[in-house]
């Protein structure tokens, strides 16, 4: 037999002998050796195809190939060594291929890290890419590959994408996180920086994956939360569902050791001689933004929310939480599951929660067996006097299932609900007496065993049950109920003193044949029966013992021994033997019946280590309340208004950051989301339950009162609140003393006199505008705009503004009080037959770092009229759409101002010198060249400068050659630099090229040019 | 969190495994064929087995075992519900989700879960985000695919992950525009021996299939919101606004998509449409038993009874049944003891009847339980609740959409005692 030896070496090669194809027949004369090798060069054939595959110049040929490796790989087969063939393709163009070949890397890399390292210089170079989602693909890969040596090239490359200015570049980062922990775990040091500075990230798409990893790498560290705790309640809502449980999750253990219990026992509070409880603030505003959530349709995330309440919530509200866990148990069954099992342990500490619901709980003969067995667990928990008759009503149909396990279960809960409750104690053991003469033996021992618990608490009543019991014996085979009732004979033998040496007698003759357990109770029912009436049982206890003496088990041969010295006086037996009535016929206690469930709820629920009711591998115990309240002054967040420029400085002294080639931005952009956002941002979602809504999802309502019942409902909130702690009171005032400075600065601006000119401006001579601020850092001169054709854009359609049209452009001036703003002039018309009253922005939604600066409210606007105002929008360098609410006394209409690229930059004067001095300095990846041609008309020096300046807002720098077109400009809000060079060559032939740090302003404003040469 | 994730069928063999950090055995599955052994039944299979060194939860869909294996305290919760997307994208990207579609599409179902969990961590559940990354198969591009030698990536770079409207695919373009949305109830009720009610709810969802151009704001407002006692939304319903309004705006993925799913309040007494009357009798001495069932409308507020289908499970002992049906088709299986008939429409003037008498096995005594019965049926045109759509309006979009709304009402687990 040849298979031994392709076995091995198959096994050698990879790890998997299923590779092995079906063995074909060899001629037995063939040696073993002979028929190895020729095996194993015909799996390498098969590999071979696939190589070539692999090597062809054909995509379509590699697809083919990579699509069979990945199924192998999906059938858990070997390809471990196609390994070199597939790392070539690393770098192809095919975007499926590629696909496919990140997912073989990732799955071999560890295998292979040698071969490995040859595709990483891809990835640092996806790394750089302009484009955000490619950016974050090549880190995910990279990430992935779990080969120890490329741990600093990950490390770097995870920091630096955490100051990415896509959100999504730092949500992967996020991920990666833990990936490099796990491959590393010395890094943790640094990991928890990087972890620290996404904590402080003001978006939701990576506030859910950044707690994940903190979670993941350093759950301990909860001071890194307090900064960021009011920020991530405020975000909850808006965070996608997964990130939710997570954050949820933490929460709640945060809150454990930051607050204090909401349950204080008040007797407890006045010995201690406290001060009255009240709620913290932070508390509250952790209960009131994850409420809204029980309503998700993630069961996941409903779950989290009820741990959460039921952990952290004053008892009082608890109960809302049950109707959604009620909810749940009409998903799945494995949902169903794991919420019963929480439902069982929440049953037992808070009992009312659940009582309107028992109907729910009520079991049907399709429910798995598992499902039926928690129902009747939290059945039983919320018997009560009151329900406790319609309960075994239930129980009695259950009593006659098909389902043995089940009923066996229901003859459990009837006996814990006897215990439990004394007024149906009789009714219940008469049920069960019933059951006695059941047909199926399994329920008549369940009957027996759990009757033998309940006589132990009142005996005397109950001899005429004994007895029928004693009966039993006959025919019961069950050994556990078998022994139930020889205990139960032996204990209370003077009840039935007639039937108890009759039943010994039976036993006796049957011992040999019975199993272990009967066996030692039929000795002690020998033992007892010798103390209370020796005269009748004396010789079959001797006979017994001496039976038990000779048997197999030595427990059993251990016990008769010990009982014949405890009972049988001679005269060696010492002093026990006057006392060993009283060992074996002591009163015992009776057997408290309770659920298994009790006490559970010392882990979280929710949790793996509650479901197994075993600590799982890093669990994060749920801590106690703390006895003293910690400062709560640590989750203040101070109002930050310090200047840009600061910020800046900071970044020059981190030269880490700033030095990394091309993207400085990205820093910027998350620093200064921080810094504009502040307090103001999480105070804006503080009434808004359910945030989106309340944010700027507000469309067309037919009142406004989508918004103002927010308010009333916030102020509400603070008035329950009043008293809470002066601090918080303190800090609100601040804060509100922050707005109406804000509200100031806008009052002021709205004398501007730009605010009342009608119409729209045509472009305005470049004069006056002395007062334009320079931009700071550079020796360059601003130069007063240019100007080619003026576009206006719809805001708001005549018919879904019912009436109101709102049109806009970009004026191209400098927007007043703030440079870094884009001045966006935006023209209303009243098309309606009535006024309009109190026009306004309300309600902004911006990403991380924009700001909007509204333009003053217009009182009314008479019936066909129209008005023109200005507002700036710093938009961050980013053609991200600005959304905001335009209302009116009674609409709110939700739109958005997407800024074309050229519009988010202003001109700069400088000289030809200048200018090629700037130029070498953005070269590389900064510097993008692209060809076109040039359509007939545009074959003007006039028409090329007029096509140029209309797609982007730059100024002509003079050039000495001929043919060639230099313009020059910088960001609005951060000043980097923009330049543009076009070179026309022979005929329609011309290159374009753009330098700026900025990458993806540089490719998109070259989309964007080109597009206007060719129209 | 979720390390790998193992797809087993009815017959114990593991026909896909795949990874999301290192390598995990497949032989760590044993101890899931062990369970799986102990459990007479494969809903008895426990969702949660914990092993040495790692933890296995599962789900059991389609006759599938989707077995996650996680190492670390993670929510047993978080990990089924992730499952259970897992089977509904499949679903949704093939039609049905069996083990032969998951074989015919092995490379586009790794390419799916390769993009929905990030390190076990999930990343893009969203169907129209996952869509937009992977094309679902279709036979007209598999066709093209194989000439063309094209590919089910999507070529565009996936910006729905990047919006602030995640579960809307960007770009919709359709020349017919319709939204459509189905009021579907379904009543949950125990009828005890005589007929009367032990429980009855009603649970209802409306599911909408959406195909509208643009970025369309629609606006569904009820009847009579205050029916509905608790509901749970999709991502995409503003919550406020129905907190405020009891009205339903959203911006809504393109496809279908259940919109929300609703309980109506327990204060409102439920109609219970159809009535069955029994008389299921094993006498002691004989070995034979007699049957008899009738079927019969009840509050049906004027609407035909369809698709009404009766199981039951009868004991054990009962070897056969000779019976016969006044109306529709049944059969009893001897092996799994399950009786199916199923009736078809109810006509209330002759009352669909199935009759006849059961072979007992011989020598045993009879049952001590009467089997239950598991009603099924459909009634078109009626939400039993009550519930009505007032309007649907759309915002943002100038064009006309047709608009179409369809009520049903379905039995849940409808279940007489007997």
């Amino acid at each position: 037999n040849p298979k031994p030896s392709i076995r091995f070496q198959e096994e050698e090669r990879g790890r998997s002998p299923a590779t092995i194809p079906a063995v074909p027949r060899t001629t037995p004369s063939r040696s073993n050796a002979l028929t190895a090798t020729s095996l194993s060069t015909l799996t390498w054939c098969r590999h071979d195809d696939l190589k070539e595959m692999l090597d062809s110049n054909k995509d379509s040929l590699k697809l083919e190939a990579m699509k069979r490796i990945v199924a192998m790989i999906a059938r858990g087969k070997n390809a471990s060594d196609l390994f070199p063939a597939v790392v070539k393709n690393v770098a192809c163009k095919n975007i499926e291929v590629k696909k496919l070949v990140y997912v073989y890397l990732v799955r071999y890399a560890e295998e292979q890290q040698d071969l490995a390292l040859l595709s990483i210089s891809t990835f640092q170079r996806g790394l750089k890419d302009p484009n955000q989602l490619i950016r974050a693909s090549a880190l995910r890969v990279l990430s992935s590959i779990r080969v120890p040596i490329i741990v600093p090239i990950m490390m770097l490359a995870i920091k630096e994408a955490a100051s990415d200015m896509s959100p999504y570049v730092r949500k992967t980062a996020a991920h990666a996180i833990p990936k490099l922990y796990s491959l590393d775990s010395d890094q943790k040091d640094q990991l928890i920086e990087v972890i620290e500075k996404l904590l402080a990230d003001k978006t939701t798409l990576v506030a859910g994956s950044v707690v994940m990893a903190f979670e993941e790498v350093c759950p301990e560290r909860i001071d890194l939360i307090h900064k960021n705790y009011r920020k991530l309640c405020n975000l909850l809502i808006d965070v996608e569902e997964w990130g939710q449980v997570v954050i949820i999750n933490m929460l709640t253990r945060y809150a454990r050791t930051q607050f204090l219990s909401p349950n204080q026992n008040a007797e407890a509070a006045s010995l201690a001689k406290r001060k009255p409880y009240v709620m913290d603030p932070d508390h509250r505003l952790l209960l009131r933004n994850t409420k809204p959530l029980l309503q998700s349709r993630n069961a996941a995330v409903v779950m989290a929310v009820a741990q959460l309440y039921f952990h952290l919530a004053p008892k009082a509200e608890v109960g809302v939480i049950a109707k959604a866990l009620v909810r749940l148990l009409r998903s799945h069954s494995e949902v169903q599951y794991v919420v019963l099992q929480n439902v069982a342990t929440m049953s037992i500490k808070r009992r009312g929660m659940f009582e309107p619901y028992l109907k729910s709980f009520y079991i049907r003969s399709t429910d798995p067996t598992q499902i039926k067995i928690l129902k009747l667990e939290v059945l039983t928990n919320l018997a009560n006097e009151t329900n406790i008759s319609t309960i075994l009503r239930e129980f009695q149909t259950y009593i006659r299932s098909m389902d043995k396990d089940f009923v066996a279960a229901t003859i459990q809960a009837i006996g814990r609900c006897a215990t439990n409750i004394g007024k149906v104690r009789d009714t219940c053991l008469n049920g069960l007496v019933q059951l006695l003469s059941n047909r199926d033996e399994l329920v008549v021992a369940e009957s027996v065993v759990v009757i033998k618990k309940l006589l132990q608490m009142q005996p005397a009543q109950h001899s005429e049950i004994i007895k029928h019991m004693a009966k039993l014996t006959d025919n019961i085979q069950v050994p556990m109920a078998r022994a139930s009732i020889l205990w139960l004979i032996g204990e209370y033998c003077e009840h039935v003193p007639k039937i108890a040496p009759d039943v010994l007698r039976k036993m006796a003759k049957s011992f040999t044949n019975e199993e272990d357990i009967v066996k030692l109770q039929v000795i002690n029912l020998a033992a007892k029966l010798y103390l209370t009436n020796s005269k009748q049982s004396k010789l079959l206890t001797q006979y017994v013992l001496n039976l038990a003496k000779y048997d197999q088990n030595y427990d059993i041969r251990d016990r008769a021994r010990f009982i014949r010295q405890l009972i049988v006086p001679t005269e060696k037996s010492g002093a026990l033997n006057k006392y060993a009535k009283k060992l074996f016929l002591a009163q015992k206690p009776a057997p408290i019946l309770e659920s298994s469930f009790k006490d559970r709820d010392h882990f979280q629920l929710g949790s793996l280590s509650h479901l197994l009711n075993a600590k799982a591998v890093g669990y994060q115990e749920l801590p106690d309340w703390p006895d003293e309240a910690p400062d709560p002054s640590v989750r203040n967040v101070e109002v930050r208004g310090t200047p840009r420029r600061e910020k800046r400085k900071e970044k020059v002294e981190k030269p880490f950051y700033s030095d990394s080639e091309g993207e400085s931005g990205p820093t910027e952009s998350a620093d200064s989301g921080e810094s504009h956002h502040g307090g103001a941002s999480s105070r804006g979602h503080h009434g808004g339950v359910w945030g989106r809504a309340g944010m700027w999802w507000e469309i067309g309502s037919s009142s406004s009162s989508g918004t103002s019942s927010s308010s009333s409902e916030e102020e509400d909130e603070e008035e329950e609140e009043e008293g809470s702690g002066e601090q918080s009171e303190e800090k609100e005032g601040e804060e509100e003393e922050e707005k109406r400075k804000k509200r100031k600065e806008k009052g002021g601006l709205r004398k501007c006199p730009l605010c009342s000119s009608r119409g729209l401006p045509r472009p305005l001579s470049p004069m006056g505008w002395a007062w334009w601020p320079m931009l700071s850092c550079g020796p360059w001169q601003l130069l007063s705009p240019a100007f080619g054709a003026v576009r206006t854009y719809e805001l708001l359609h005549r018919m879904a503004g019912e009436g109101l049209s709102v049109e806009y452009c970009f004026s191209r001036r400098p927007f007043p009080g703030d440079p870094h703003m884009v001045a966006v002039q935006i023209q209303i018309s009243n098309n309606t037959d009535a006024e309009v009253k109190s026009l306004r922005v309300s309600e902004p939604k911006l990403l991380a770092g924009m700001r909007i600066q509204e333009f003053p409210e217009i009182e009314s606007l008479a019936p066909g009229d129209t008005a023109s105002v200005v507002m700036g929008i710093d938009f961050c360098d980013s053609t991200q759409a600005a959304n905001f609410q335009l209302c009116t006394h009674t609409r709110h209409f939700y739109v958005s101002i997407q800024p074309p690229v050229g519009e988010l930059m202003a001109p700069v004067f400088m000289s030809e010198n200048e200018f090629r001095k700037e130029q070498g300095k953005l070269t590389g990846m900064s510097e993008i060249t692209e060809k076109l041609t040039l359509p007939e008309k545009c074959r003007s020096d006039h028409a090329i400068v007029q096509q140029v300046t209309s797609a982007a807002n730059v100024g002509r720098v003079p050039c000495g050659a001929d043919n060639e077109y230099r313009f020059a400009a910088k960001t609005v809000t951060s000043g980097s630099l923009v330049l543009i060079t076009l070179e026309w060559r022979e005929g329609a032939a011309a290159q374009l090229t753009v330098n700026s740090e900025k990458m993806v302003i540089g490719t998109m404003l070259v989309k964007d040019i080109i597009q206007a040469l060719a129209q | 969190m979720i390390h790998s994730l193992f797809l087993i069928n009815a017959s114990g063999d593991i026909f896909l495994e795949k990874h999301w950090k290192s390598v995990v055995s497949r032989s760590v599955c044993d101890y899931f064929f062990e369970a799986q052994e102990r459990a007479s039944e494969a809903e008895n299979v426990p969702p949660v087995i914990s092993t040495p060194h790692h933890y296995l939860l599962s789900v059991y869909r389609h006759k599938i075992f989707f077995v996650a294996v996680i190492q670390t305290e993670v929510p047993p919760l978080f990990v089924i519900e992730f499952l259970h997307r897992v089977v509904d994208t499949f679903q949704d990207y093939f039609g049905i989700c069996s083990e032969v579609m998951i074989k015919d599409n092995v490379v586009v179902v790794y390419e799916v879960l390769e993009e929905m969990l990030d390190n076990g961590f999930p990343l893009a559940t969203e169907s129209n985000i996952l869509k937009e990354l992977i094309k679902p198969p279709t036979i007209l591009r598999t066709v093209v695919n194989t000439i063309t030698g094209s590919t089910n990536v999507g070529d565009q770079l996936p910006t729905g992950q990047l919006s602030v409207v995640p579960w809307r695919r960007t770009g919709v373009k359709y020349t017919n525009n319709e939204a459509y949305f189905d009021v579907i109830e379904e009543i949950d009720a125990i009828i005890d021996k005589s007929g009367s009610t032990i429980t009855a709810e009603i649970q209802g969802v409306i599911d909408a299939c959406v195909k509208l151009t643009g970025m369309p704001d629609l606006t569904l407002s009820f009847m009579n919101p205050r029916l509905l006692d608790d509901v749970s939304f999709h991502p995409c319903v503003r919550f406020k606004r129905w907190e405020s309004e009891r009205i339903l705006s959203f911006i809504p993925p393109d496809g279908n998509f259940r919109l929300l799913s609703y309980h109506v309040s327990a204060q409102n007494l439920v109609a219970i449409p159809v009535y069955v009357k029994h008389n299921i009798n094993f006498r002691d001495s004989s070995s034979l038993g007699r049957f008899e069932i009738t079927v019969g409308p009840k509050q049906t507020m004027g609407k035909t009874i369809e698709g009404v289908m009766v199981t039951s499970q009868m004991p054990k002992g009962v070897l056969n049944m000779s019976l016969t049906p006044s109306q529709g088709t049944h059969i009893f299986d001897p092996v799994t003891k399950l009786l199916t008939w199923d009736v078809g429409k109810i006509n209330p003037q002759k009352l669909p009847s199935l009759k006849g008498s059961m072979n007992l096995q011989a020598g045993t005594s009879k049952p001590d339980e009467n089997p239950t019965i598991n009603l099924q049926f459909k009634i078109q045109q009626l939400a039993i609740s009550g519930l009505k759509v007032n309007r649907l309006d759309m915002y943002g979009e100038k064009y006309k959409p047709f608009k179409g709304i369809k009520y049903m009402t379905k039995a849940g687990k409808f279940q007489v005692r007997t």
